[in-house]
């Protein structure tokens, strides 16, 4: 195997050789390179197809900026598609494949598009698939998904894992270049805690990529120099490959640290990614800038790439994109260029310099004023076509391209907060602008100071400045001699003339024609031109692009640059994997699930689980035999109406309320009055919202004159209870009260039936008076059970039998479920779930969520005595408007199918017997439902107009969604034992 | 964005739930004559202003305090964080 390409020297190790294959095939390079590298060494430079016109595409760039080499990386469950090439680095054993194309890279059929470009012009697709609308979604989007786009995601479930980290610094310094590596010593040697994180896999940006010596070493002996240091000292912290991708408020930076991405398989334990949330006081962008092209015809073809990519390839990764290149410029990096190849033994056929003035080179004959007109070539570059400066045409034949346009400083962080950037004449850039994120400065190129000498210096001195602001005293460090040449460049965006295509988006193919079309269709406001022609919409984000965009438009529109202005840049800087964003909250681990003391129990009896938010609840328990849930469903209802049902009610929200002011508190938060209510009893208690509307119910037991145990619903647990410390603190800050939330603390089993209170006399202990007489109904006191446990025991009743709640510490809760099941042996004690303790709470009429929705007052709900007008509480006022108070308002009753065989729908709406069913003659609709096992028939409850004086109305409840009409009648709600006869026995 | 809690100390934002106005501590008198008039603004009528806006934040996954946060909606600088029960305490409310 040669490495045809493969040069001596550079930052990769020769003595270590790697395998990999792209496409199938097998190659060799050598730890250190990237995947562009190590194919670039192999004589490889077509690398994709373009995302339109499936044109052949290799590396432009050696970065993250990367448009073109977009590749598969990987196979199997951890296949990444769209990576960038010019940043995978190389292990043994890679597998990556080419994207976009079929059937294969070097012969695609969608080729085939090029032919036909004129049709994809800008605004193509609202142009071209207008009618008929039928074809939007089945016949266009599937031909324009299979036919455009780029990767495709393996289908597996990803198996690594993403973690999430947090840190907290002094000085964050955003890029390890020579700007990012003279602050971090500075400031490292001052003491202070710096994060110097760098997306590189090595520390030393263009230091490593140039040729320019630091004192009397290499640029890159410098930076390796440097970092020793940086490692040897505490209190910094190096990140390589580590992307920050955001600068949020208060100095919070978002970062991206690629721990394995290296490597075929995370090492034990490691994640794939993390994203760090990283704390600073003060940090430093030295994020250098990126290289911006000159458009010309066919720029796109494999072997053409910027200039300072060639350099990298050459002094980096000492592979060679071609054994002739040719060199188009506007400034003196061109020439840079041609030294650098020279030395390595690489031809180079011609600088062709826009520049009348353009400097002579001994390296190379120099065609000043001369620009490329044209290239040609199947699959990659042969020749150039250059019209020189008096107007006559010279071909230039070469295999590669090195283009340079000029440097763009990279002041994306500073404009994540709506700062702006401003125009740097000088270098034809622009450059962060005054009003970047508090606490961030910028050095280096990214703030448009371009030599090594400047970076290095600037570096320092913003440390030494970043760190003053915070009270750390620094000293800049001593700066190397360097190359400090100013930057000599003529602005020149794109060559004039020809009919082909030249372009400046080579990821979502948007050309110089298609910006004129923009403009020529009033497309001007770069928002526009941006959505219009996509024009650096791709994942690249138009790094390499955006640039010559504006500079067009700006020309066409006979604007200056800084008038026609940038798009926003937002996070984040570089595509970022949906993984890492959801780190470990993955599956089942998107949410915690929160279970009760006797989830195990239940488990062990084969209950049937439901999530309740983040709970999981019984829903039923199924016996041998039961084959539908309604089976077991009835079971559990029958046998707890007749003798005794337990269920676990554990999830309700539950709030201790202590403080002589106790009483006074909930007779605020609850529209029903509570301060008469004696010691020992319970009240059932409605909570408004301030607008009227009802928020929760539950009950709240008096255990003592300063003590309350309120309850909540399951389901607003949380709310509920920062509501009330909301009416505390804000509303009522001198009350003696105080509030702790003891959902947890407490296990709690409704038990309820008949023979309830014989199962709980053998349960609490006998000192205790539970009978009828001294525990009558809505009591409720301190108990002790099974010998001395402390309990509490509430005589209320949600199912409308005889029942009790009885609440023990929550790490007694799977004994007492045990101890209750035992104990109730001879009552034929059933366990019951959710879906039973809805049958028996919509027999009773109960309100529950269902009907407690957010849109219902208490007088919806049949309560609208219950609001108390002798007192201030919460809502009591705004519940009296009028719109809630007509004469026809919803009320709460009963339904019944007048076919006992008809189920009753929940969600159904009311309309008359007879006439139109549309919104017009609505009359209400029906929030539970179920089939009563006693009534021998469906039964609901829900919401009609007027409902309280039309009992025995017929009805339609009509459900449109399953084109389902059942006659019903309307009836009270409480089905069953209306005269609560039961609940008092 | 960090919110500097006047007896925790600087706290990541992630640990509050933000409820809104502050101006929802000057729940009106219920017995007032145009008590309905009052409550409907109370409720209701809010100012959205774009610059310094003073909120009412609960540090739910903390000590469980409501704090009045005064922060600029342009630029998410926090000047002035302080306990509500002060604050509520300084305009007059008691119990």
């Amino acid at each position: 195997m040669t490495q045809k390409n493969r040069l001596t020297g550079g930052l990769i190790d020769h003595t270590k050789p790697l395998e990999f294959k792209f496409d199938g095939k097998s190659y060799q390079g050598y730890e250190g390179d990237t995947l562009a590298s190590a194919l670039l060494a192999n004589d490889v430079r077509l690398m994709g197809r373009s995302f339109k016109y499936h044109r052949p595409r290799g590396p432009l760039t050696a970065g993250s900026e990367e448009p073109n080499a977009i590749i598969e990386l990987r196979t199997g469950n951890r296949q990444e598609p769209n990576t960038r090439a010019t940043t995978a680095e190389l292990y043994d054993g890679l597998t990556a494949n080419s994207q976009n194309r079929w059937p294969s890279l070097r012969r695609d059929f969608m080729a085939i598009n090029d032919r036909f470009s004129q049709f994809f012009a800008a605004g193509f697709y609202y142009k071209t698939f207008m009618w008929p609308a039928a074809f939007w979604e089945k016949v266009y989007e599937p031909i324009i998904r299979k036919a455009a786009g780029l990767g495709s995601l393996s289908m597996e479930a990803d198996p690594d894992a993403y973690d999430k980290g947090f840190l907290h610094c002094d000085l964050l310094i955003i890029g390890a270049g020579p700007a990012g590596l003279s602050a971090a010593l500075t400031a490292g040697r001052a003491g202070a805690r710096v994060i110097l994180s760098e997306e590189d896999y090595i520390c030393g940006g263009r230091l490593n990529s140039e040729t320019n010596a630091l004192d009397d070493m290499s640029g890159a002996e410098w930076a390796l120099q440097t970092l020793a240091e940086l490692q040897s000292l505490p209190n910094v912290r190096i990140m390589t490959r580590t992307t920050v991708i955001g600068a949020y408020d208060h100095g919070i930076y978002g970062a991206v640290e690629r721990v394995s991405d290296h490597m075929a398989v995370p090492a034990d334990g490691a994640p794939r990614q993390t994203l760090w949330r990283i704390y600073s006081k003060q940090a430093l962008l030295c994020a250098g800038s990126t290289e911006r092209p000159i458009a010309f015809e066919n720029n796109d073809r494999p072997g053409i790439m910027l200039g300072g990519a060639v350099r990298s390839y050459v002094n980096r990764w000492a592979a060679t994109p071609a054994q002739e290149i040719a060199i188009f410029t506007n400034n003196d990096d061109g020439h840079r260029t041609a030294a650098d190849l020279t030395a390595k033994g690489v031809k180079v056929s011609a600088i062709i310099d826009t520049r009348t003035d353009a400097p002579t080179s001994e390296h190379a004959t120099v065609l000043a004023g001369a620009k490329v007109k044209d290239s040609l070539g199947r699959l990659g570059v042969k020749q150039l076509s250059v019209e020189l400066a008096d107007g006559s045409i010279r071909n230039v034949s070469c295999e590669a391209v090195a283009v340079s346009g000029g440097w763009n400083p990279n002041v994306h962080m500073t404009c994540h907060q709506r700062g702006r950037p401003t125009w740097h004449e000088n270098i034809s850039a622009f450059v962060p602008g005054p009003d970047g994120p508090p606490g961030l400065s910028v050095a280096g190129s990214a703030a448009g100071i371009m030599s090594t000498h400047g970076a290095l210096t600037s570096g320092a001195k913003s440390a030494v400045s970043a760190l003053k602001s915070i009270g750390i005293k620094a000293k800049a460090i001593r700066t190397p001699k360097a190359e400090d040449a100013p930057v000599n460049l003529q602005p020149y965006w794109y060559v004039k003339g020809g009919n082909g295509r030249a372009w400046l988006d080579q990821q979502n193919d948007v050309t110089v024609k298609d910006v004129k079309l923009a403009h020529q269709e009033n497309f001007r406001s770069v928002e526009h031109l941006k959505r219009y022609t996509t024009l650096g919409m791709a994942t690249d984000q138009g790094k390499t692009s955006n640039m010559g965009g504006l500079a067009i438009m700006a020309e066409l529109a006979g604007k200056s640059i800084p008038e026609v202005g940038t798009t926003i840049f937002r996070p984040p800087y570089t595509p970022t994997s949906m993984g890492v964003l959801g780190g470990r909250a993955v599956g089942k681990d998107f949410h915690p699930t929160r279970k009760t003391p006797s989830h195990f129990w239940a488990e062990e009896q084969g209950a049937v689980f439901v999530e309740v938010g983040n709970w999981l609840r019984a829903q039923w328990f199924p016996k041998a035999g039961e084959t539908h849930w309604r089976q077991s469903v009835d079971r559990e209802v029958l046998a707890t109406r007749k003798s005794v049902g337990v269920c676990d009610v554990t999830t309700l929200g539950k709030v201790d309320v202590q403080g002589t002011d106790a009483a006074e508190f909930l007779n605020k938060i609850y529209c029903n009055g509570f301060a008469k209510l004696a010691v020992g009893k319970t009240r059932y208690g409605l909570m408004l919202r301030e607008d009227g509307i009802a928020m929760d119910d539950g009950t709240a037991g008096r255990l003592a004159e300063d003590h309350f145990v309120v309850t909540t619903t399951t389901a607003n647990a949380v709310s509920v209870y920062r509501h009330m410390e909301f009416c505390r603190q804000c509303l009522w800050p001198d009350m003696d009260v105080q509030l702790i939330s003891t959902t947890e603390s407490w296990a709690q089993y409704a038990v309820a039936g008949p023979n309830s209170r014989k199962l709980l006399e053998k349960i609490v202990d006998s000192e205790f008076d539970i009978s009828n007489e001294a525990f009558p109904f809505m009591a409720c006191g301190e108990v002790t059970v099974c010998g001395g446990l402390r309990a509490r025991l509430f005589r209320i009743s949600f199912s409308g039998e005889l029942a009790y709640e009885i609440a023990v510490p929550t790490r007694y809760g799977d004994a007492m479920i045990r101890k209750l099941m035992e104990a109730g042996k001879e009552f034929d004690v059933v366990p019951y779930g959710t879906e039973a303790l809805g049958v028996m709470r919509i027999e009773k009429g109960h309100a529950a969520g269902n009907e407690l929705n957010g849109t219902t007052t208490a007088l919806n709900l049949g309560m609208g005595r219950m609001v108390s007008k002798k007192k201030d509480s919460i809502g009591s006022i705004l519940s009296e408007r009028v719109g809630l108070n007509e004469d026809d308002a919803l009320m709460q009753v009963g339904f019944k199918p007048v076919d006992n065989k008809e189920p009753v729908i929940a969600g159904s709406h009311l309309m008359a017997k007879t006439g139109e069913v549309n919104a017009k003659t609505d009359q209400g609709y029906i929030t539970s439902a179920a089939y009563s096992p006693i009534l021998e028939s469906s039964i609901g409850i829900g919401f009609l107009k007027d409902g309280g004086n039309r009992k025995g109305e017929i009805l339609r409840a009509v459900n449109p969604l399953k084109n389902q009409t059942v006659l019903v009648e309307v009836v009270s709600a409480h089905f069953v034992d209306p005269e609560g006869e039961r609940l008092r026995a | 964005m960090i919110i500097n809690h006047p007896i925790l100390g600087p706290r990541d934002a992630q640990e509050f739930t933000y409820l809104g106005d502050a101006s929802l501590i000057n729940r009106p008198d219920w017995q007032a004559d145009d008590a309905a008039k009052q409550f409907y603004d109370y409720q209701y009528l809010r100012d959205n202003p774009a610059g310094e806006h003073r909120e009412l934040w609960f540090h739910e996954q903390g000590d469980r305090s409501w704090l009045v946060v005064t922060r600029n909606t342009v630029t998410h600088e926090i000047s002035k964080v302080e306990l509500a029960s002060d604050v509520a305490r300084k305009e007059g409310r008691s119990k």
